[in-house]
């Protein structure tokens, strides 16, 4: 379980209190996108989107990047944290598994021989 | 982004694109007997769920030859609802190599290979899924029983409600 300060804390659940945020966060859980498409999808005008997206990178929960003139937002280092928890488990999963696999095999072996 | 340990049983789990994830380990012993533990119906569940995860196999069905089927019902200690798992193998070559297909999911599912190659009386292991989409294997990580997106955002939001006020105010 990864260790949050209050500060960071209180950000997200700010951040995670709207639900035009929520779905902002959905919505780039599906993919990346611009400020704009956004901004479209939420029928919302450009300037209220940026103040959303804002809020939601002040919170580390989605990261924007300039790409030529567009703004492209994705999900933020609280996803990659994700992945990485993901991955450790999907690990500890297959080493057990291997682990019993190595004493099957080991017993295959002894009934052959 | 790689997790390799070296100094522990030697297993490697790598999302090599965005579309696929491998992983890697040797077992000691010959690749026949290895495939035969994985296509070996009677043998398959005696390693597939270990018991430090807290599942257990309800049932499991296998005709492990290309175009045969496979069924697999997985009970967790935290659920009352069985899991089912099934597919089709699409390909599988005995001693050398399995395909199959996970197909209990709404949409395309994976495709999974796993191979076996002998190497100095050990076997070398590598399973392979290959997910149809970017979004389809970032959503298996969204949905995975832990450290998944979906899970935390759920229970942030829990919080956020049960709390109340006392959120908003801090």
């Amino acid at each position: 379980m990864v260790q949050y300060s209050a500060t960071h804390l209180d950000a997200s659940f700010a951040a995670l209190s709207d639900a035009t945020r929520r779905g902002i966060l959905e919505r780039l859980g599906q993919a990346d996108a611009s400020i704009s498409t956004l901004a479209e999808g939420f029928q919302m005008t450009l300037t209220g989107m940026k103040k959303h997206v804002s809020v939601l990178e002040q919170a580390g929960l989605v990261m924007t990047e300039k790409v030529g003139r567009v703004r492209m937002c994705k999900l933020g280092r609280y996803t990659l944290e994700a992945e990485a928890a993901w991955m450790q488990q999907q690990r500890a999963l297959w080493e057990a598994r291997f682990s019993a696999l190595d004493r099957l095999v080991e017993d295959l072996q002894r009934k052959e021989a | 982004m790689a997790l390799n340990e070296s100094n522990t049983t030697g297993v490697t789990v790598e999302r090599v694109s965005d579309c696929e994830l491998v992983v890697t380990r040797k077992v000691k012993g010959p690749s026949r007997l290895v495939f035969k533990a994985w296509a070996d119906p009677a043998l398959f569940p005696k390693w597939w769920a270990p018991a430090s995860f807290c599942v257990t196999i309800i049932s499991y069905e296998a005709d492990v030859r290309t175009g045969g089927t496979y069924r697999l019902v997985m009970g967790h200690a935290s659920s009352d609802q069985p899991m089912a798992f099934f597919g089709r193998y699409i390909e599988v070559v005995p001693g050398a190599r399995i395909v199959w297909t996970n197909d209990e999911g709404d949409e395309e599912g994976a495709v999974t290979t796993v191979t076996f190659e002998d190497q100095d009386g050990e076997t070398l292991v590598v399973v392979r899924d290959l997910y149809p989409s970017k979004e389809a294997l970032d959503e298996a990580i969204a949905s995975g029983s832990t450290g998944g997106w979906g899970e935390q955002l759920e229970q942030l939001e829990k919080l956020v409600q049960d709390s109340g006020s006392g959120v908003a105010e801090s």
